[in-house]
């Protein structure tokens, strides 16, 4: 079964056209880099596969069902707050809020909410800065916190809206490949929002790019180069490979025409 | 006044039950508006109960239910403005001098005793009746059992407000009802401490506990001790020396907020990054 199904989708956000009439079939299993300028929709697609946003025509599907708001198949994890980092609160009471955090009544775990709690925290590496304040922590500890909290419940689907953001070069990398063996680990489907490709490369199985409304799916090789990227964005792309990284470049010689950082 | 006698007296057996069942709730509830970063909301309610207040002498009605009324109303404003009320520091302080202003128009035409309008402004748990008693205690069960059967949400909505709603939660939803809850430690606080001064009570033992501690329920069973500590001690040390309680009360919250300030950060020290 394909994990996502996108058929002639399009996405309306503020009475603007985000997304039109975009088809896409997405496998299970499968990690998927999803780039594009900002303003292209990578975060309204989340929000229309989170069941947030109802499409303005066309269809979702997501493990064969329609997109259902609190679906627990799917796991996601936000953008990053700034206010976030000024919590005094420790790592683990922070990701145990996310634990049926939308049930009503006392926040009370019990043995086996512990145990889930302790398993996506050992999923993901974060075991022995959990007990420490929010405060405290890198911005890569911090990203291993929420996405331990999108692996409560053991979704299928992982929704991911710029993990990269905000984070040292050096940290990027070690988050990329920390999500990719934990997709391994669990065989789950991945989508990751970012703006850099480079970060990205040794772990995507495809690439959905986003721009001008329209959605390109492929690999690599079939999205980022010229040709493709150039016939996405109505105006001249150039694709370069430099020494294994790839350089996107808009053709009258602006490295970052498009708001993309291709290069940390 | 020696104090061996101190628990003769009715009134002061009153001001200690007050205390309790206020600390209880405002220790608790302001736990959550301390972390909502809603402290500043929290203390303009309380003066939008001003206005309710003064307005309920005018009409002839018990002060204290005017007082609920109208920060309960106010309440549910703030509460369905929601996410968006933080930051917007100037609109609740227009809001919080405009409701001042309408009490002393209040006073004003009812042309009031000054002694009711100074235990409105600064509270007065000397003189907490037993039917205000009785009104205070039923009203904190509600608000505590409010508290208890949104608290899982109210933790997730206002840590990860996006995943909450992704999730399928209401923020508009938890906001209000957790308001609402708010409205109604406000005007228990403000029995206690006045309607000026709800931060000594809701603000100032909440933030001391969450420097203390880095646990959730740690921190709110601190914020009620040290509100509940403040309180009492506060009575006492008026019972011995004549100055008025909700002074001692404000003096020892502060205090109390100094030093937690001033504690070495344990956490800090060993902690720093790899």
């Amino acid at each position: 079964m394909s994990a996502i199904e996108l058929t002639k989708l399009t996405l309306r956000r503020s009475g603007r056209t985000v997304l039109s009439g975009v088809d896409a079939v997405i496998d299970e299993g499968e990690f998927i880099g999803v780039f594009g300028p900002n303003g292209a929709g990578k975060t309204t697609l989340l929000q229309a596969l989170l069941g947030l946003l109802r499409p303005e025509s066309g269809a979702i599907s997501i493990f064969g069902q329609p997109p259902l708001h609190g679906n627990p198949l799917a796991g996601y994890m936000p953008q990053r707050r700034a206010a976030m980092a000024e919590l005094r609160l420790t790592g683990w009471d922070v990701v145990a809020s996310a634990l049926d955090g939308h049930r009503w009544g006392l926040p009370i775990l019990g043995a086996e909410g512990r145990r889930q709690v302790a398993w996506a925290l050992e999923t993901v590496e974060a075991v022995e800065f959990a007990r420490r304040p929010i405060q405290h922590l890198s911005g890569g500890e911090m990203q291993r916190l929420l996405l331990a909290q999108a692996l409560l419940g053991k979704p299928r689907l992982l929704l991911l809206d710029e993990p990269l953001i905000s984070l040292d070069p050096r940290y990027q990398q070690a988050v990329v490949d920390l999500v990719k063996r934990v997709q391994q680990a669990l065989h789950i489907t991945v989508l990751f929002t970012a703006h850099e490709l480079n970060p990205l490369l040794g772990a995507m199985d495809r690439v959905l790019y986003l721009g001008g409304g329209r959605a390109k799916l492929g690999t690599v090789e079939d999205v980022v180069n010229s040709a493709a990227l150039s016939q996405l964005y109505g105006a001249p792309i150039e694709v370069l490979r430099v020494g294994g990284r790839i350089i996107v470049v808009a053709a009258h010689g602006e490295v970052e025409a498009h708001a993309h950082r291709h290069d940390a | 006044m020696p104090i061996a006698t101190m628990l003769d007296y009715d009134f002061m057996r009153s001001a200690f039950a007050a205390g309790l069942v206020v600390a209880l709730v405002a220790g608790a509830v302001g736990y959550f508006l301390v972390l909502r970063h809603l402290a500043f909301a929290g203390h303009a309610l309380s003066h939008v109960g001003f206005a309710g207040a003064t307005g309920a002498f005018l009409l002839g009605l018990t002060p204290f239910w005017g007082l609920l009324a109208l920060t309960l109303a106010a309440s549910t404003a703030m509460g369905l403005i929601g996410e968006r009320l933080r930051g917007r520091d100037i609109a609740v302080g227009v809001i919080l001098s405009l409701s001042l202003g309408l009490g002393v128009l209040f006073l004003h035409l009812y042309t009031a005793y000054a002694a009711e309008a100074t235990a409105l402004l600064f509270g007065n748990v000397l003189a907490v009746s037993d039917a205000n008693l009785r009104a205070l205690a039923a009203l904190a069960v509600v608000s505590l059992l409010g508290l208890a059967a949104i608290s899982r949400p109210l933790i997730f909505a206002t840590l990860e407000p996006e995943l909450a709603e992704a999730k399928g939660l209401s923020l508009r939803l938890v906001s209000v009802l957790f308001l609402l809850i708010v409205g109604i430690a406000v005007a228990e606080a403000a029995q206690v401490v006045g309607v000026l001064l709800v931060f000594a009570l809701m603000v100032s033992p909440a933030a001391a506990a969450q420097r203390l501690t880095t646990r959730l329920k740690t921190g709110v069973a601190l914020a009620v001790l040290l509100a509940l500590a403040e309180t009492w001690a506060g009575i006492v040390l008026a019972y011995i020396t004549d100055a008025p309680p909700t002074f001692w009360i404000t003096l020892l919250s502060s205090g109390a907020y100094l030093v937690a300030l001033l504690v070495p950060q344990r956490l800090e020290a060993a902690s720093t990054r790899p």
